[in-house]
């Protein structure tokens, strides 16, 4: 028993090193769909519908990126993964990105021999308090306890708050979601913390969301996005584009309503060489020259993709932020398609 | 005559007897073995460690000495989110070690007082038993520990409802326990004089402590010594000398008295802000972690005894009734002490199996080794072949120590024939 662990432990490693290396857009060339890692089911995000399909923030850009491989956004297989394993998933070859509320840190972009190719939503961690506990600020929750989701870079963001205030907390690091809501639901613990954007969500997921609110102060930066191995450039470069496209779009006026007239051609060069009717975009990236005009087709705009999965119309609410077009005061940037 | 014995030709040995003579072939058949496995072993090893190096994480341990960077509730040694992940480590098998010791005691004390219950002549307390083994017995261990825990945090009540002129909820015991959904709070042992901590590097041990349990050591060999000398009075004069009141005197009267040198009172657990202050902290993912597998792991028990009891011959017990020994004392010097021979094995695998399942702690936030070591170090470093390794290491070397032990226990408890 003990050796035939260590042996398949072993096997795996041997796998794991035997998968990495191959050229991932050939892979899923040849594969006909692409695996995009997701979350277990965060509101907005990813989660299922009624009808087990996937749907939210994350899950539409997986399928931008199947309509610009393949012209089918639901080429796309999901593999839900937990925080914990996500890098290992990434690293074995078993999925071909991330879209799975990631953060950009210098550990995981270095270290982790993982490549973090753009950033899809600006986020940053927040505490969520039940109103009755009489709290305005995160200053004030000095010897609270606290549930975490753990495997998180929250654990570390919430140690070093702390740290830097000078307060005390006890931590209740919980294996997932669900537990963690229910603890916090009944009370175990003073405080919930997470991304902001996620915690939203939780918030609408609570039985009684107006019970309880989100804590004005945003204690660290967690720019989310999509995540792909180390060393495969070009597949880097395909999602990287593909998610600009989809933010170039916004910023050009393109949408899922005019992106087919817009596509035989305009008075804008930009606009021609994003959709195809000019120079060879599509060709350098060893993709269709209309790869990024099925993209925007089949999901719409960054700004549509927002407003219709975690918008303020929807029960997430978010406001656009950090992640209005940098025309707007936002974030939100793509470099020139040219 | 001459000498009829046959003298064997005297051979010189030579390389094809190692496969055709049958002194050497089972020697060299499991020397190939050897070589065999142990090569296949070190291509594993190697092409693991290899094909690490090329995706580039090639087996190192130096992340072990970074700062680990979060913070961890109940740690039994000193600990912050600056000491590095080889101490989190640390602190995370200690309290593996704390809830499977409280786990181990708590299940045997289930185990044996079920197992004699079960074999009760009374028809409702055997049946009780019956419904209690098949019950816990036969649900996943998982879900006891979650039943547990979201049990103790709805029934229990919160903090604030201490709070207030007519607060919902108060301390019990003379107000020095605290019953919330946090944890239980109890009072703690202070000195106002203390001696201070030994530094022995890795922790800190308390010097009332060692003073306390060196008395209190002392005081019982004393009480050994004084029983041993009235055994002899008694050979000789055939009177034996009241030792109790000495015995008890030894062991008590010394740590009294330090205790008050040293300033004992007793701490009580304070509401101050969110949640109590001060205090011992047992914490509700501890106690739910406990309960549940003590109350798993002690159905197994249960059935281990009872099948150890009913492999002693019942002549044993009528033998020992015929001897006008009572019940009870039957099953105390008869009895158990020959099960024992049975129901050990059993035991020593249920305290591993214990043990293994005490890594179940994460899913209610009790920070044990797969919480740190295998859970947050894992995912801050993205070290997981390393860490899995460890983690799995530690694991066997504990539950080796486990087996060491109950098996010197079960040779001493062997049946000795002469």
């Amino acid at each position: 028993m003990k050796t035939s662990i260590f042996i398949s432990a072993l096997a795996a490693a041997v796998a794991l090193g035997g998968l990495a290396s191959a050229q991932t857009l050939d892979d899923v060339k040849a594969r006909g769909k692409i695996n995009c890692g997701v979350t277990e089911g965060t509101l907005g995000f990813s989660a299922r519908d009624g009808e087990g399909k996937h749907q939210g923030f994350d899950v539409d850009f997986c399928r931008a990126l199947g309509a610009a491989i393949f012209g089918d956004s639901e080429a796309v297989e999901y593999i839900e993964l937990s925080s914990k394993n996500r890098f290992t998933a990434l690293s074995a070859g078993q999925v071909d990105l991330l879209y799975r509320t990631t953060t950009w840190t210098f550990s995981r972009d270095v270290d982790l021999k993982t490549s973090f190719v753009g950033v899809n939503y600006y986020d940053g961690q927040g505490f969520l308090v039940p109103t009755g506990l009489g709290v305005s600020s995160a200053k004030e929750l000095d010897g609270a306890t606290v549930c975490i989701e753990t495997g998180t870079t929250t654990e570390l963001n919430l140690a070093d708050f702390f740290r830097v205030n000078g307060m005390s907390y006890t931590p209740l690091p919980v294996g997932g979601t669900t537990e963690a809501k229910a603890l916090f639901e009944e009370g175990a613990c003073d405080v919930y913390t997470t991304d902001a954007s996620a915690l939203a969500g939780v918030r609408a997921s609570l039985k009684d969301p107006a019970a309880f609110q989100i804590l004005p102060e945003i204690v660290s930066k967690e720019p989310l996005g999509p995540t792909v191995r180390h060393g495969d450039d070009q597949w880097g470069d395909v999602v990287r584009w593909t998610q600009n496209a989809l933010v170039a779009a916004e910023e050009l006026g393109v949408t899922s309503a005019n992106v087919a007239e817009l596509a035989n051609g305009t008075d804008n060069p930009e606009i021609n060489r994003m959709l195809g009717s000019e120079g060879a975009l599509g060709a350098m990236l060893n993709l269709d020259a209309d790869w990024a005009a099925r993209a925007i087709a089949a999901t719409g705009n960054y700004g549509e993709i927002f407003e219709r999965n975690i918008g303020e119309n929807t029960p997430i609410g978010l406001a656009r932020g950090l992640n209005a077009q940098w025309t707007q005061g936002g974030l939100q940037y793509s470099p020139p398609f040219r | 005559m001459a000498d009829q014995t046959i003298q064997p030709p005297r051979e010189s040995f030579n390389l094809s007897m190692l496969l055709y003579d049958q002194r050497y072939r089972g020697l060299t058949i499991q020397v190939v073995v050897l070589i065999l496995v142990l090569s296949g072993f070190f291509w594993l090893a190697n092409n693991a460690a290899t094909n690490l190096a090329a995706i580039g994480k090639p087996i190192r341990f130096d992340f072990m000495d970074d700062t680990a960077g979060y913070d961890i509730s109940q740690h039994l040694i000193e600990y912050n989110s600056t000491d590095s992940h080889g101490r989190a480590t640390l602190v995370g098998l200690m309290n593996t070690l704390l809830v499977a010791f409280m786990g181990c005691v708590t299940a045997t004390i289930i185990g044996v007082v079920g197992g004699v219950l079960r074999l009760s002549n009374n028809w409702l307390v055997s049946r009780l038993m019956t419904l209690y083994v098949e019950i816990f017995r036969n649900v996943p261990v998982l879900l006891w520990i979650l039943v547990c825990m979201f049990t103790f945090t709805a029934l229990a009540p919160q903090p604030r409802e201490f709070r207030g002129e007519n607060p919902e909820a108060t301390m019990k015991m003379w107000d020095s326990v605290a019953v919330t959904n946090r944890g239980i709070y109890l009072p703690e042992p202070l000195f106002s004089r203390p001696l201070g901590d030994i530094d022995i590097g890795v922790f800190k041990i308390s010097i009332e402590l060692l003073v306390l349990l060196g008395l209190l050591a002392g005081g019982i060999l004393f009480a050994r010594w004084n029983a041993a000398r009235a055994n002899k009075i008694q050979a000789e004069t055939g009177e034996r000398p009241t030792t109790i009141w000495m015995a008890v005197a030894a062991i008590v009267i010394p740590p009294i008295v330090v205790l008050i040198a040293l300033g004992f009172h007793v701490g009580k657990p304070e509401l101050t802000g969110f949640n109590f202050q001060g205090g011992i902290n047992m914490s509700a993912p501890l106690i739910a972690l406990w309960l549940g597998l003590s109350l798993y792991t002690g159905t197994y028990i249960v059935e281990a005894v009872r099948s150890g009891i009913e492999s002693v011959n019942k002549g044993q017990a009528e033998a020992a009734s015929a001897l006008g020994i009572r019940p009870g004392r039957t099953m105390k010097l008869v009895v158990l002490p020959q099960a024992l021979r049975v129901i050990l094995p059993q035991l020593t695998s249920q305290y591993l199996n214990l043990t293994k399942n005490s890594s179940l702690a994460i899913a209610i936030g009790y920070m044990d080794l797969v919480a740190t070591l295998g859970g947050i170090t894992l995912n801050q470093t993205g070290r997981e072949m390393e860490t899995i390794l460890m983690t799995m290491g530690i694991y066997l070397t504990i539950s080796l120590l486990i087996s060491f032990s109950m098996t010197r226990f079960e040779n001493r408890v062997k049946l000795v024939e002469r």
